[in-house]
């Protein structure tokens, strides 16, 4: 009787805490004035949110039913495709140009993959003026 | 043991409440949003709301069925945003 008792509080907890963290990325993505800053508040805390929901299912099922670990799925699968949807939206934002672009590469010999090749294979001379003084 | 499921039914009901007015908010954010990026986030966010109510609403009827609902939408939700993205990123889903 004691357990049950335990358990519906932390179902309680569990909700509260769900409810909390959807709230806030209700209001991040209101808020915010940036589509990047506005782009980290649901990706995040709505992921969180939803876990802690899903949590409380959990839990729920193992009180007052037979119990079943199916919402780890829907868990799972939320926690994998939400940093995949989040980098598909950041790079909508930088296609269209609606926040800052990203710092040129550094000319730098010491990192190939980020040299400028012309096709005749030679390293690509760009004038900058913050070029860093070879050692 | 009444007063745990006191507790139970009135954060249960704060959750309804609070998720739908998230979803308003994102609902909001999806009709003044000044770029694309910002309208497929508010898509996002919605579909993630409505995973979050349709897992709220398992819970206050004490039944197991509605996981797979959640499941089917949270699928959708990815590929949907995923075809958005890729549609304005590359003029075409499929190629």
């Amino acid at each position: 009787m004691t357990i049950e008792i335990l358990a519906t509080y932390t179902i309680a907890l569990l909700l509260l805490i769900g409810t909390i963290f959807t709230l806030v990325a209700a209001i991040g993505l209101l808020k915010l004035n940036d589509p990047m800053t506005r782009l980290h508040a649901p990706t995040k805390a709505g992921t969180v949110g939803i876990g802690a929901f899903l949590m409380a299912s959990i839990l729920q099922s193992y009180t007052f039913g037979e119990g079943s670990f199916h919402e780890l799925l829907i868990m799972a699968f939320l926690f994998v495709t939400a940093p995949v949807s989040a980098n598909f939206m950041a790079k909508v934002s930088l296609h269209r140009g609606a926040c800052a672009l990203p710092p040129p590469t550094p000319q730098d010999e010491t990192w190939s993959t980020l040299n400028h090749f012309d096709h005749d294979g030679e390293v690509e001379e760009v004038a900058r003026d913050d070029k860093p003084n070879p050692v | 043991m009444t007063l745990a499921t006191e507790m139970m039914n009135w954060s249960l009901y704060a959750a309804f409440v609070i998720v739908a007015i998230a979803q308003i908010m994102a609902m909001i954010r999806l009709w003044i949003g000044p770029s694309t990026g910002d309208r497929i986030l508010a898509l996002d966010t919605m579909f993630i709301n409505a995973i979050g109510l349709i897992v709220l609403l398992g819970i206050a009827q004490g039944v197991q069925i509605y996981f797979e609902a959640a499941l089917i939408i949270a699928m959708l939700g990815f590929v949907s945003t995923v075809a958005y993205a890729r549609f304005v990123l590359r003029g075409d889903i499929i190629e």
